[in-house]
């Protein structure tokens, strides 16, 4: 069978499955919800995107598994929740908003140089667990640092432009004779939908980036090959502490926007945990992958709210989880990676 | 490992060339530390006897983790997670099932191990970063299954404990942890033996071929899927009679007590520090680590009586921080951990004067 047919096959093979699935659950489902919470899916994966892209990105640079990401998106929240004078009346800079998220930004830019420099590249050549740990434990000292420096009371006090209740409406025609409210209209939360823009927007301008620029360009060099790369002149070592500054970057905006639903606390973290099964859902090595993989995350999350059964309800904080580990079984190198992970 | 013996010392026979204690001044040594350590606990101080309980079942769980991490070179980011399963087994099989004790720590291996060996599948098909991914969602689901409303009457739902019966054998009732310690002792002795003659027969060394090259393993003889699912297995059991330990010592088991993702990492973290693939790591990282917590709340709680407006957060900051710090210090400076240095300081007292 050559690969064409296979292929088709394969689409027709899930596309099946999928249809059987959505038969077998078709009584335990409140189909109603189900527009709705499509629509939070999305909006809500974009910034699971967002947080999976900057991890993807040092990845492809350095082969590092970033898992304080999501610790990364809690400093940069802090901080900008710091710079625009969260503290109150004591603050000692008060900035707007968005000059706030730029010192932010600034600061991330160099808490990622000082990863990558003195925790990272004396690991050079070590074992994937050394490296894994090594992160870990950054992760640690941050959650310590941002432990004494703010304390542990979440807070409520972040300056976003959007409150919660502010939405468009979107008239929609009443579905046959169902004589629920809320089924004339989709919402569309402001603070969702820009949360969801800037996301898609700063994913757009990064693919840009590593398409057309010559930085971009010698990172994707050097995420094929280090030495080859290097002999052509680039230089291995600024790509690697150019990542970690962008994915600081990164973190810090995904800081900001899961901050403007959520206020800014210590738990930021473990929401962010959730972008490691939207880049394997995706594979590891595409951003694409990345993007479409936060999105389908998003989107299972707020589907497995719509089902009647309670316990299926209570599992959407496992959902990607659960999620991860059928993909680990089916198809472990994910929708668009690369097929080079080694089977056994 | 090469080992260096003095000059004058070698095997006459084949039981002097498998035993582990190989001389009369090294059962002395032995046997002086065991009564050290029985005594310790009757010292009546509280610090000693809950120190002395929280090593021993951590050293059970990391050897548990050595064989899978250390030995096999599997990632796993989940044993915590084991543990608590292997608590609830112990609590329920000594509530409902009526289990003695040393019937439940066996039981609550058992258990764990069966739930390791569900989770250990995807280390068939993947393998590194990818199976840390898979244990991780072990870590996620099974704390996560422990809260459900619907287990309320035996995981105790939404309270996120269940009491643990005190235990009796022999008609003595180890309710006060100064005499419960001693189980933890005993078994963590069990457990060590157990762990050092694993790593060093037939099934240890096709571990370490697993970790060293999987292709070569495979090329002679060692069945891949046997044996990685052994490691799981192996490492649940452990993490499953620690997790026992801590229920029995703690009265309770439950997400309320921790067995979160950070466990894991802390886990991870002293097997690192202590020494990875060595049997003596466990407990070196473990002693470090846990003195060096407990340092760290100390410290805490010493500032928070100076500053009781920020005590709340000196309280919880200066244990991940001071874990990291010495966790990250140690991966540049001595990725091999406390046991090289100690292998280092004996070589060189051996080697003395010729050689610093």
């Amino acid at each position: 069978m050559d690969k064409r047919t296979k292929r088709i096959r394969n689409l027709f093979v899930t596309i099946g499955v999928a249809l059987l699935v959505v038969w077998l659950i078709r009584p335990y489902t409140n189909w109603i919800l189900v527009p709705q919470q499509i629509i939070n899916g999305i909006l809500n994966g974009g910034t699971l995107a967002l947080i999976a892209l900057g991890i993807v990105l040092i990845y492809k640079a350095s082969e590092v598994f970033n898992f304080a990401a999501g610790h990364m998106v809690m400093i940069g929240a802090y901080l900008v929740w710091w710079f625009a004078g969260g503290v109150g009346e004591s603050a000692l800079i008060s900035l707007p908003l968005w000059a706030a998220i730029i010192a932010g930004m600034i600061v991330a830019v160099f808490i990622g140089f000082f990863i990558e420099r003195f925790a990272l590249r004396p690991m050079t050549g070590q074992p994937l667990l050394a490296i894994i740990l090594m992160t870990l434990g950054m992760a640690q000292i941050m959650q310590g640092l941002t432990t004494v420096l703010f304390g542990v009371t979440p807070k409520g006090n972040f300056p976003a432009p959007f409150s919660p209740s502010d939405v468009f409406n979107i008239p929609i025609a009443p579905i046959n004779d169902v004589s629920i409210v809320f089924l004339n209209r989709l919402q569309l939360g402001h603070a969702r939908l820009a949360t969801f823009i800037v996301a898609l927007l700063a994913a757009a301008i990064f693919v840009a980036f590593f398409n057309y620029t010559r930085t971009g360009l010698a990172m994707r060099a050097t995420s094929e090959n280090h030495e080859l790369a290097q002999s052509v002149g680039i230089k291995v070592s600024r790509v690697f502490g150019l990542s970690w500054a962008i994915a600081g970057v990164i973190a810090t905006l995904g800081g900001v926007l899961l901050a403007t639903l959520t206020g800014v606390s210590l738990s930021l973290s473990t929401v962010a945990l959730a972008a490691f099964p939207a880049i394997l859902l995706g594979g590891l090595e595409s951003f694409l992958g990345a993007i479409v993989g936060g999105l389908l995350v998003g989107i299972t999350v707020a589907l497995v709210q719509t089902s009647t059964v309670v316990e299926v309800r209570n599992s959407a904080e496992i959902a990607p989880y659960v999620l991860l580990l059928i993909v680990l079984l089916i198809r472990p190198e994910g929708l668009f990676g690369q097929k080079r992970i080694e089977r056994i | 490992m090469a080992v260096l013996r003095p000059a004058g010392d070698f095997d006459r026979s084949y039981e002097q060339d498998m035993s582990l204690v190989r001389q009369k001044w090294q059962w002395g040594v032995l046997i002086a530390g065991l009564i050290v350590l029985f005594a310790l606990p009757r010292l009546g101080n509280t610090y000693i006897v809950t120190t002395l309980n929280q090593i021993a079942y951590t050293v059970v769980a990391l050897q548990g983790l050595n064989l899978l991490t250390g030995y096999t070179g599997q990632i796993s980011l989940g044993q915590a997670a084991f543990m608590l399963v292997g608590g609830y087994a112990a609590g329920l099989g000594a509530k409902e099932l009526g289990l003695p004790f040393y019937l439940s720590i066996p039981f609550a291996g058992l258990m764990a191990g069966l739930v390791g060996l569900i989770f250990g599948l995807p280390a068939l098909r993947v393998k590194g970063f990818y199976l840390a991914m898979a244990t991780l969602a072990a870590q996620f689901i099974i704390p996560w299954l422990t809260r459900q409303p619907k287990f309320e009457r035996y995981m105790g739902g939404t309270n996120g404990f269940i009491e643990v019966p005190v235990i009796t054998f022999l008609g003595h009732r180890f309710g006060e942890l100064s005499d419960f310690v001693y189980i933890s002792l005993v078994v963590m002795l069990i457990t060590t033996v157990l762990t050092i003659n694993v790593t060093r027969t037939r099934i240890g060394r096709a571990f370490v071929s697993v970790r060293d090259n999987d292709l070569a393993a495979e090329l002679l003889g060692v069945n891949l899927f046997h044996y990685k699912l052994r490691a799981f297995f192996l490492a649940a059991f452990f993490a499953g009679i620690a997790g026992s330990l801590r229920a029995f010592s703690q009265r309770g088991v439950g997400t309320q007590f921790g067995y979160g993702l950070e466990e894991s990492v802390l886990f991870l973290g002293m097997l690192v520090i202590g020494g990875l693939g060595t049997n003596l790591g466990p407990f070196l990282g473990a002693i470090f680590i846990i003195l060096v917590e407990d340092l760290a709340l100390w410290m805490g709680a010493t500032l928070a009586e100076t500053f009781p407006a920020q005590a709340a957060q000196l309280l919880t900051s200066f244990r991940p921080l001071f874990f990291g710090l010495a966790l990250v210090l140690f991966l540049i400076f001595e990725p091999r951990g406390l046991t090289h240095r100690w292998r280092l300081l004996k070589a060189s007292w051996r080697l003395r004067p010729f050689a610093r």
